[in-house]
């Protein structure tokens, strides 16, 4: 008796698999194939979606074969992860190496892999070895993220695909794995670190856009006004926070404020004079004193805030020298459309505008199934790869662009759920990594159709035409999908 | 062991992919649903309007011969993807152009900045207006140019040399009109003066619209929903003038050399029969490719050709005004044709003259006008300002005798169907009293009695008060066209405007102008049979008189209304006088007789020495 129902537990995972999780990647791959089939459509050939010669046709085969990879995966043991994710991480790391010496140059990117009539992505695979490895590791035994001998390993099996994928001139690909710091965090990185880099993200955004931009009739950048009183903001913040001194906080933001107020006045009524240097002043005033403090009261909060101040400071005078001297022009030229500094609607901004035109022209409804004018007419490039959720704008409209993005959310929520409930870390690590690559790529896609991030080459999970990151996904999803159907077997034993 | 701090952090994580989707969809909100602009540029980026063009009305005289028609002109496309590789000096010398000027639209034609329109998948305009000669022969070479077509446009053309002034002219629109009128696109065309501007709403027709897909290069991918927005091409309307073609010529053959206008009215109808303005232009300067060149020529002429004297010519009207004068009085009461009033080589009152010539005096009104005594009117003129039993001012007298003018249609437009109409000038009381500053009488102003001073009146106006005098008190609005194919001529034009003045008095001055034929100032338009009736004008001018006629035949029931306008002409018998006895021969009998005919030839060499002033 008790030997039968443990045998059917072992050969029967399809009662403890996550049928919700399955349902919803279901309806994602036929929501995709419906807009793979609009973007590729011509109208004047008005050829047969089903035919293998369209992009629609062929993106049925890598919808099959994504099935059956997710059913092979399935049967599988989902032991074989825990065991061999070095070696498959050490395999892809040299994948990834051997790409740029044979691929050939796709529009200036070196990642394709030519076998036969077929050509793949390792950077595609190579996400989901990275979060096996990276499970693996955090799940060992004594594993404690907030110690540097552990956490700089970590740190390295996360930087060691993105160097070698920027080596292949994927900057896009390479930016995605960024997103397990969601997962560092969750697993206990320190949240200032990802405050840290959120605050590098807003100090950059406003620092380059408003540059330019001046005070009234005075000399003063209100990009570099604005971060550094940020800055101090922040810091001041952070002080409140950890190191519970509130009346420290009035005091510092009182003398500064002050101080900066008396500035503004003076330069706006008597002498103009760039008030920046005030406040960064100010900044500057403030780190010797947490210094001080530090030195006098022994407290490590203090050093570690006034590090961030400092590190703030030197993190905002280095963006003008990437942004002039590392990042290549087209980049550049990205991000100053993206910020608003560069209106190029035939160049660089021609994606973005006629994404925006296409979505736009849906309206509630959208246009219906291969009625879309500006997808099938070729006004939006890359309109069945990454920018695929413009026909899923124009064709639906309003209502199946959210149905989209809802079955998205409930996606990743569903993850963020199933990856709580695994008893071992490895499961957990390992499904955070699936869930921030997933919400990664959402937030860069669709941001990017709606003007709202930058331009980052990205596929679309499950819609972008493709074989190899529909491949990616699903082996990506289904390990984790593995993992969880033998949760309860694990824990017996 | 679960962490259960850290597991905290799974509602930060969540809450950030929540954020993250909520903003997305307030975003899609507010392209999707909020902004109708982007709907709007979708339709104009996917979907190609292209444009049929209708068939431009054709123009014919009164009496149905053809004026303009339409003919096909070719012009040159290119597509730029495909025509590399050709060999541009053979294209240049088929097309006889220069390697510089193929250099030249090849650039042009690419700089976005100007042709904004520009892809280079689709056919770009390189050359305009090829003839059909130069079409044939570009033609046969054309397989040797790839890349390069043809394609087929209608252009106007004009049966004759004649009629510039009223006919007009067509062509590419305006940014100004473009933005007036949604019908309009760049590259159009449209009437730009004469009727082709007054009937551009008749003339043009509708264009239909073909409605095909594009895709982001130009290409075309099929109809839009198989043409069912698709509109159908409706022919501009053809048009009927009231012009006689054969008057017109005569009339712009007289008036060969000379600077001024002949108008002729039909009186019973208001129709234009010729309205020649002089100097003119060949109309078929007008169309293909030489227009800017040649219209810019003639805009620089000093003698100012493109200029239509016949309505925007304000000349003093001299002697023809005192028919005005006389119905006014007799309507008014201050004269009747037992009336004498004296003249000794003139008006002379309180150390004022006004210069007259030899007749016997004192005199009655029909002499006065047969002769076209200058002091008749001026008496008459007089008493009527100092009658302040009638008038208790002189600006009641003044008020008085403008709204006679006005009711005979001068100092403002008539109306005619025609751009560009002047007014004239007619003064008011307060005008002079603004002059003069309240300080004046019927001696001030005594020369507009006379049709000088501040009088002025174009050749349609002097036209029409003859046309009115011929009906016996009234005139229909003039107009120069007659029929519009399947529409109703405007109201205005069929509607008889009465003067303030009785057919009685009207006998009377027809009566004078008869006798001015039959033994006045007028006898060389006495054309036997005819029954002509006339009036000279001689206007004074600071350098020499203009030469002024204007009459009508026959005396009973008038078949046409003349006004000759003569710059410089000096005597209205010099000039005036015979080339209306011309034109009304020519109009009444169909042709000039055999005498006439040597007549027009003389008049037709005669020119006048017109110095480099301004004019």
């Amino acid at each position: 008796m008790e030997s039968r129902r443990d045998s059917r537990n072992e050969t029967s995972v399809w009662r403890s698999v996550d049928w919700l999780t399955i349902s919803v990647y279901i309806c994602l791959l036929a929501f995709g194939w419906v807009s793979v089939c609009g973007a590729s459509y011509d109208f004047s050939q008005q050829g047969d979606i089903f035919s293998f010669e369209a992009r629609s046709g062929m993106q049925i085969i890598w919808i099959g074969t994504s099935l059956l990879l997710g059913f092979v995966i399935m049967m599988l043991d989902d032991r074989i992860y825990d065991t061999l994710a070095y070696l498959i991480y050490a395999f892809m790391l040299v994948l990834l190496f051997i790409t740029p010496f044979l691929a050939r140059d796709i529009k200036g990117s070196y990642s394709w892999i030519k076998i036969g009539p077929f050509s793949f992505q390792a950077a595609e695979f190579a996400k989901c070895a990275t979060a096996l490895a990276l499970a693996k590791f955090m799940s060992a035994y004594g594993y404690q993220i907030t110690r540097w001998k552990h956490f700089l390993p970590t740190l390295a099996i996360i930087m060691v695909p993105i160097i070698l994928i920027i080596l292949q001139k994927e900057t896009g690909s390479a930016l995605v794995y960024l997103s397990f710091f969601l997962m560092l965090y969750r697993e206990g990185m320190p949240g200032s670190i990802l405050f840290a880099g959120v605050s590098a993200v807003v100090y950059f955004v406003v620092g380059v856009r408003f540059e330019d931009v001046m005070v009234g009739h005075t000399p003063t950048s209100v990009g570099e006004f604005t971060v550094f009183l940020l800055i101090f903001f922040f810091s001041l913040g952070m002080v409140n926070v950890y190191c519970s001194n509130s009346s420290l906080v009035r005091r510092i933001l009182g003398y500064g404020l002050g101080i900066i107020a008396v500035a503004v006045l003076f330069s706006v009524f008597v002498i103009p004079f760039d008030m920046s240097w005030v406040v960064l002043a100010v900044c500057v005033a403030m780190v010797a004193y947490l210094v001080y403090l530090f030195l006098r009261d022994r407290l490590k909060s203090y050093l570690y805030i006034a590090g961030f101040a400092l590190g703030s400071l030197m993190f905002f005078y280095s963006v003008d020298f990437v942004l002039n001297q590392v990042l290549d022009d087209h980049q550049r030229v990205r991000i100053n459309v993206l910020l608003g500094l560069e209106e190029d609607l035939a160049g660089a901004g021609y994606n973005v505008n006629q994404a925006k035109i296409a979505i736009g022209s849906g309206g509630l409804m959208g246009k219906g199934f291969l009625n879309g004018t500006q997808t099938k007419l070729r006004y939006v490039p890359e309109q069945d790869t990454d920018f695929i959720f413009c026909t899923v704008g124009e064709e639906e409209g309003f209502w199946g662009a959210s149905v989209v993005l809802l079955l998205f959310l409930v996606l990743i929520l569903r993850l963020i759920y199933l990856s709580e409930r695994q008893p071992y870390t490895f499961g957990r690590v390992y499904g955070y990594c699936v869930m921030s690559i997933f919400l990664f790529h959402l937030f860069i896609n669709v941001g990017m159709v709606l003007g709202l991030t930058p331009v980052i080459g990205i596929p679309l999970p499950f819609f972008s035409y493709g074989g190899s990151s529909l491949w990616g996904f699903t082996i990506l999803l289904f390990i984790f999908l593995r993992i969880d159907a033998g949760r309860n077997r694990i824990r017996r034993f | 062991m679960p962490n259960y701090e850290l597991e905290k952090r799974k509602f930060v994580i969540g809450g950030i992919a929540v954020a993250i989707v909520l903003v997305y969809i307030l975003r899609l909100f507010a392209l999707q649903i909020m902004s109708d602009d982007y709907k709007k540029n979708a339709d104009s980026n996917a979907l190609l309007k292209q444009i049929q063009y209708p068939a431009r009305g054709t123009i014919s005289d009164r009496n149905g011969k053809l004026m303009v028609y339409n003919q096909p002109a070719y012009d040159v496309m290119v597509v730029m993807m495909e025509q590399k590789g050709v060999d541009t000096l053979d294209l240049c010398q088929s097309l006889g152009i220069t390697k510089e000027f193929y250099e030249k639209r090849m650039s042009e034609i690419k700089d976005r900045s100007r042709n904004r329109g520009y892809s280079p998948y689709t056919q770009q305009l390189f050359m305009g207006q090829l003839s059909s000669e130069e079409f044939c022969a570009f033609q046969e070479k054309l397989f040797r140019f790839p890349g390069f077509y043809v394609q087929r446009r209608s252009i106007r053309q004009y049966k004759t040399s004649h009629a510039a002034h009223v006919l007009g002219d067509v062509g590419e629109v305006s940014p100004a009109d473009v933005e007036a009128d949604d019908y309009y696109n760049g590259g159009d065309y449209i009437g730009k003066l004469g009727i082709e501007r007054a009937y551009e709403k008749q003339l043009r027709g509708e264009k239909g619209i073909q409605v095909l897909l594009r895709d982001a290069h130009g290409r075309i991918k099929g109809r839009y929903q198989n043409g069912l927005h698709d509109t159908q091409t409706v022919p501009g309307k053809n048009l009927t003038l009231g012009i006689d073609a054969d008057l017109q010529a005569l009339g712009e053959r007289l008036m060969e050399g000379k600077i001024g206008s002949i108008v002729a009215i039909e009186p019973s109808t208001g129709e234009v029969l010729c309205m020649v303005s002089s100097p003119t232009y060949d109309p078929r300067m007008m169309i293909g490719r030489q227009r800017g060149h040649n219209h810019l020529a003639l805009s620089r002429d000093p003698m100012k050709p493109l200029l239509n004297r016949s309505i925007m010519g304000q000349y003093p009207p001299g002697s023809t005004f005192k028919t005005s004068q006389a119905l006014t009085f007799l309507q008014e009461g201050i004269i009747t044709t037992k009336t004498l009033y004296p003249c000794s080589m003139g008006f002379r009152y309180r150390g004022l003259h006004v210069g007259c010539h030899a007749h016997p005096a004192p005199i009655a009104l029909i002499p006065a006008i047969s002769t076209s005594c200058n002091a008749y009117f001026c008496w008459g003129l007089y008493y009527m300002f100092s009658n302040r039993e009638k008038y208790p001012t002189v600006q009641d007298a003044m008020t008085r005798w403008k709204d006679y003018m006005v009711s005979m249609g001068f100092g403002y437009k008539l109306g005619i169907d025609l751009p560009g109409e002047k007014r004239g000038m007619i003064p008011n009381a307060p005008y002079y009293d603004k002059a003069y500053r309240g300080s004046w009488n019927g001696l001030t102003v005594i020369s507009i009695a006379i049709g000088q001073g501040e009088v002025n009146l174009t050749p349609l106006q002097i036209a029409n008060l003859c046309a009115t005098i011929a009906n016996r008190g009234y005139f229909i609005t003039p107009h120069v066209v007659k029929e519009i194919e399947g529409e109703a001529l405007d109201a205005q034009y069929t509607q008889r405007r009465y003067t303030m003045v009785s057919p009685e008095n009207y006998e009377l001055v027809v009566q004078g102008m008869r006798s001015a034929v039959l033994h006045g100032t007028c006898r060389g338009a006495n054309l036997p049979g005819l029954d002509v009736c006339g009036k000279t004008g001689t206007a004074e001018n600071k350098g020499q008189d203009h030469s002024v006629f204007m009459g009508f035949a026959p005396m009973n029931n008038p078949k046409i209304a003349v006004s000759v306008y003569v710059e410089n002409g000096k005597w209205g018998a010099t000039f005036g006088v015979p080339i209306g006895a011309l034109m009304i021969e020519q109009y009444l009998n169909g042709k000039l007789s055999e005498q006439s005919e040597k007549k027009a030839e003389e008049f037709q060499n005669r020119h006048i020495e017109y110095g480099e002033q301004e004019r």
